[in-house]
């Protein structure tokens, strides 16, 4: 609609000016003055030396050794691939458990399916931090499980099952925190199938088996591609999870990327780490963006 | 002969064996961490993880302890700022966007409300407090409030953006068809019929700015700590049921937000 | 004596042009009608023809590409909805969910800061029209479909429009309720006297309800007309084909002018009134209602036209004549049921003035 002789323009900036202000200054201005600092020096006191230099990306892959030679320095390398191994594993796994059930969901009645919605939304609306923390709980040091197993004898008082402090331990917490952004897209791409196709295909002589590979898996593809981003990329730059169950020893991206503006203060080297971040994560949503276009031009082409 | 006469159960076919079984656990794995973590929230132990008996003296001891109450009130005044100035930058940008037609900053404009959902937490944590810390800002909780604003608008403007999709336009052409100008259409008709979107909107934003945790870590300088920053120090400092007191009060009082928003919105969809 | 015709509404030269990112769509190209006083005025065309973006420029809620449209000789097309004395029934019926019965229909009385003891009064007055007064407090969703309806209509009536305009307002409802709301409406019409541009592509509700009919496809006007007039003698294919049923036989002129005649593809000779810009050997189209057919029994050796189909509908059957490529449609009343079946070969006649030479 275009009532005749209003002038509507005036009106969208002046309703969009409030929103260009606030995220164009404080975040899109951080993020430009973070990419400046991340090619600056680093000062010996913390802090910022300015003068250009990539000493804070050339040190996400070489060290300089005491006699000011510069050598290659695999730790951060390590650190990265562990990260990435970490968020691929969490992603299948959120996939694994989440697919089967986003399914059972899509399938209840409209009252039931909109009440277990709602209970697979309420973790993420609570707080990161707690639901992690309450892993301390069950996986630490005389913990629910290790005094479930000194209970039924398995274990005896001394001696510890070390479940905190591992990679396992950091995976857990990165499913746990990130299975509900799993479940809700393909929830949504399943809801919108049409049952009547699955009796089609049994029809057609299809088992169950083939029933899943050849006419659910593709009909919710787009909501797969859509969960696994949402966990992967989050996973990539989790902070919470390495840093409580990985106890700092095992260090990801993310907790990395905070111990050098806490503790280390070495910001352009931090800087610099983060904005390798921000380019994978830059990547996997292109990447998205063009599955996703395929997948319409797929869905236009019929 | 007698032919066995026993009739096989009946199953659709869209139904599969075993996933419900598979979603009982999938919602075990995801509500037990927080069932224990409030059952011994009421331990009467002095060590978090050895169980010896019921008891309300964590939470009493809460009320005693000063800077648990400082951090909460400090949540509580960044909450209250931020969530209502995201929501209004969120409403008139949900105006905008839904009835404005198409117009040359529009994809621009909604690619900018969804950047704070695209960046990865800690980047915008760690860009936020070079950007204070060069630019020599140290208002103590305003940067709090600015930081919490700027990543609570995309939540506002969800439901927001939903209700304003859900409402007639035919509507506001009604009310100026019986002779009602621009302003008192939004006055009595579009703004009444968005005011359930708008109290939805700030509810989010309530709740992901009171359980913010990276961000404001970051940003927060002494003195304007707030609820999880504090709650994060505790855990570093040895797990006690103290925090496992403070921990459940809070889970308690998101998920009672957000169930009232569910309610509040079953309502507005019937 | 002839009362003189005041004009409620000219649409002189109206063109609207969408314009969506490099696309444009032209929804209506010049088009031209006025529409009398105290007149039930119809705009009928398929879906997408450009009746209801006709009916939203008079309103005020797109703005106009070109040309101009007049109230009562008065230029409107640069005032806001709020300043046009013209009032709106919204397909869907658009009532404020937020608001009761009786708000709604106060509401456009309140914003022209009418005073309040003739708000309640008119209110009143209106509710009693539409038989709605006991639901005052009702909210719209508490109403059914044909109750929304009415107070969508009282809504509308009650600041006393000089035109009312009605996009669709009966295509929600079910058969039943629509065919009573027919006669409601056309009696509300004449009770108040008020101009009533009602837009539909039911050809149905067309006829029953007009005084006068305009045809639009593809955004031109393609007839305007009474009913009978435009179910008579359609001006062009699209109206002979879109109202009614119709056959358009192709054939060959042989003479023109009064008592012209036409041999058919078939090789039946018509006689008939031959436009005389037509000549002779000239192709031609000829328009003719399947009613108006009459059959009597042939011969193989005497006529062409086989029966191809007889479907029976009960109360009557069509039938299907073929003859070379050449179908014609017949309507075959109750009586002639069973004398004739399928593959029987007959004969037709019509009188002169049903059939008629079409563009």
């Amino acid at each position: 609609m275009n009532i005749q002789g209003e002038n509507k323009t005036q009106n969208r900036i002046l309703s969009l000016l409030p929103l260009w202000i606030v995220i164009g200054f404080f975040m899109i201005g951080p993020l430009l003055v973070m990419a400046v600092v991340s090619l600056m020096e680093s000062n010996v006191y913390g802090g910022v030396h300015f003068k250009f230099s990539l000493s804070g990306y050339r040190q996400i892959l070489f060290d300089t050794n005491l006699f000011d030679e510069i050598e290659f320095n695999p730790a951060y390398l390590i650190i990265i691939a562990r990260s990435f191994m970490l968020a691929l594993a969490a992603t299948f796994l959120s996939l694994l458990i989440g697919f089967p059930a986003a399914y059972f969901i899509s399938r209840q009645s409209d009252r039931v399916k909109n009440i277990l919605i709602f209970l697979v939304t309420i973790p993420f609306w609570t707080n990161l931090l707690i639901r992690t923390f309450a892993w301390i709980i069950i996986l630490g040091k005389g913990g629910v499980i290790e005094s479930s197993f000194n209970f039924f004898g398995l274990l005896d008082e001394e001696s510890s099952l070390n479940l905190m402090y591992t990679n396992s331990a950091i995976l857990i917490g990165l499913v746990y925190s990130y299975l509900p952004l799993m479940v809700l897209p393909i929830y949504a791409s399943m809801e919108k199938m049409d049952l009547r196709l699955l009796e089609a295909a049994t029809d057609l002589y299809s088992n169950r088996i083939e029933l899943i590979r050849k006419i659910i898996l593709p009909l919710s593809m787009p909501g797969l591609i859509g969960g696994s981003i949402l966990v992967f990329v989050p996973c990539l730059g989790a902070f919470i999870a390495p840093d409580l169950l990985g106890g700092g020893k095992k260090l990801l991206l993310g907790s990395l990327i905070q111990f050098q503006f806490s503790y280390a203060r070495n910001w352009p080297f931090g800087a610099a780490m983060a904005m390798f971040l921000l380019a994978l994560v830059i990547l996997v949503l292109i990447f998205n963006a063009r599955l996703n276009r395929k997948h319409r031009e797929y869905a236009n082409q019929k | 002969m007698q032919t066995k006469n026993k009739k096989r159960k009946f199953r659709y076919v869209w139904n599969f064996p075993g996933f419900g079984g598979w979603t009982a656990i999938f919602f075990g794995f995801l509500y037990i961490p927080i069932f224990i973590l409030v059952c011994y929230s009421f331990n009467s132990s002095k060590f978090a993880m050895i169980w010896t008996g019921f008891s309300f003296r964590w939470y009493a001891k809460l009320f005693s302890n000063d800077d648990i109450q400082t951090a909460t009130i400090n949540s509580f005044i960044v909450a209250f700022a931020a969530a209502p100035l995201a929501t209004i930058i969120a409403t008139f940008s949900a105006l905008a966007l839904v009835r404005g037609g198409e117009f040359r900053f529009r994809e621009f404009s909604s690619g900018l409300i969804t950047l704070p959902l695209m960046v990865p937490e800690i980047v915008t944590a760690v860009a936020t407090l070079i950007f204070f810390a060069s630019l020599g800002i140290n208002l103590g909780l305003i940067n709090v409030i600015i930081a919490h604003t700027v990543f609570c608008i995309p939540f506002a403007f969800m439901p927001i953006k939903a209700a304003l999709e859900a409402m007639d336009p035919n509507l506001e052409l009604a009310a100026r068809d019986l002779y009602s100008d621009k302003t008192s259409t939004f006055k009595t008709i579009t703004l009444p019929l968005l005011t359930p979107g708008i109290l939805s909107g700030f509810m989010l934003a309530f709740v992901i700015s009171i359980d913010d945790f990276i961000i404001t870590l970051m940003v927060a300088g002494g003195g304007a700590t707030t609820l999880p920053v504090y709650i994060y120090s505790m855990v570093k400092m040895g797990v006690s049921p103290e925090v496992n007191a403070v921990s459940s009060l809070m889970l308690a009082f998101s998920i009672f937000i957000v169930t009232l928003y569910w309610f509040f919105n079953r309502k507005i969809n019937n | 004596m002839m009362e003189k015709k005041v004009n409620a509404i000219d649409v002189r030269n109206v063109t609207k042009i969408y314009t969506s990112g490099n696309a444009q769509t032209k929804a209506l190209k010049n088009a031209n009608l006025t529409i009398y006083d105290n007149e039930f005025f119809t705009l009928l065309g398929p879906s997408g023809c450009g009746k209801t973006t006709l009916l939203r420029l008079i309103a005020g809620f797109e703005d106009i590409t070109d040309g101009s449209i007049n109230l009562f000789n008065q230029e409107i097309v640069n005032l806001p909805p709020n300043k046009r004395p013209v009032n709106t029934v919204f397909q869907q019926y658009s009532l404020f969910p937020h608001l009761n019965v009786y708000e709604n229909v106060a509401f456009g009385l309140r914003r022209l800061k009418k005073d309040a003891s003739f708000v309640e009064s008119r209110t009143f007055e209106v509710l009693e029209l539409v038989q709605m007064k006991e639901y005052a407090n009702r909210k719209p969703n508490q109403l059914s479909g044909g109750q929304q309806q009415r107070v969508a209509l009282a809504r509308a009536l009650a600041p006393e429009p000089k035109v009312l305009l009605l996009d669709e307002p009966l295509s929600a409802l079910d058969l039943k309720l629509r065919q009573a709301m027919r006669f409601e409406l056309k009696t509300l019409q004449r009770e108040t006297g008020i101009t009533f541009v009602f837009v539909t592509h039911d050809q149905e509700e067309a006829l029953t309800m007009s005084d006068r009919i305009a045809v639009i496809n593809e955004g031109e006007i393609q007839q305007i007309g009474e009913p009978e007039q435009i179910y008579e003698s359609p001006s062009n294919k699209f109206v002979a084909n879109f109202i009614g049923e119709a056959n358009l036989l192709s054939g060959v002129c042989k003479t023109s002018g009064e008592n012209g005649v036409c041999e058919l593809d078939t090789g039946h000779e018509l006689n008939l009134f031959v436009p005389p810009h037509i000549k002779q050997n000239d192709k031609v189209t000829i328009f003719i209602r399947p009613e108006r057919i009459k059959i009597e029994k042939s011969s193989k050796d005497k006529s062409q036209l086989r029966i191809s189909e007889f479907t029976y509908l009960g109360n009557a059957a069509t039938i299907q004549l073929k003859s070379n490529n050449q179908l014609i449609n017949v309507n075959l009343p109750i009586e002639d049921l069973k004398i004739f079946k399928k593959d029987d070969y007959v004969d037709l006649h019509f009188p002169k003035e049903s059939a008629q030479v079409i563009d």
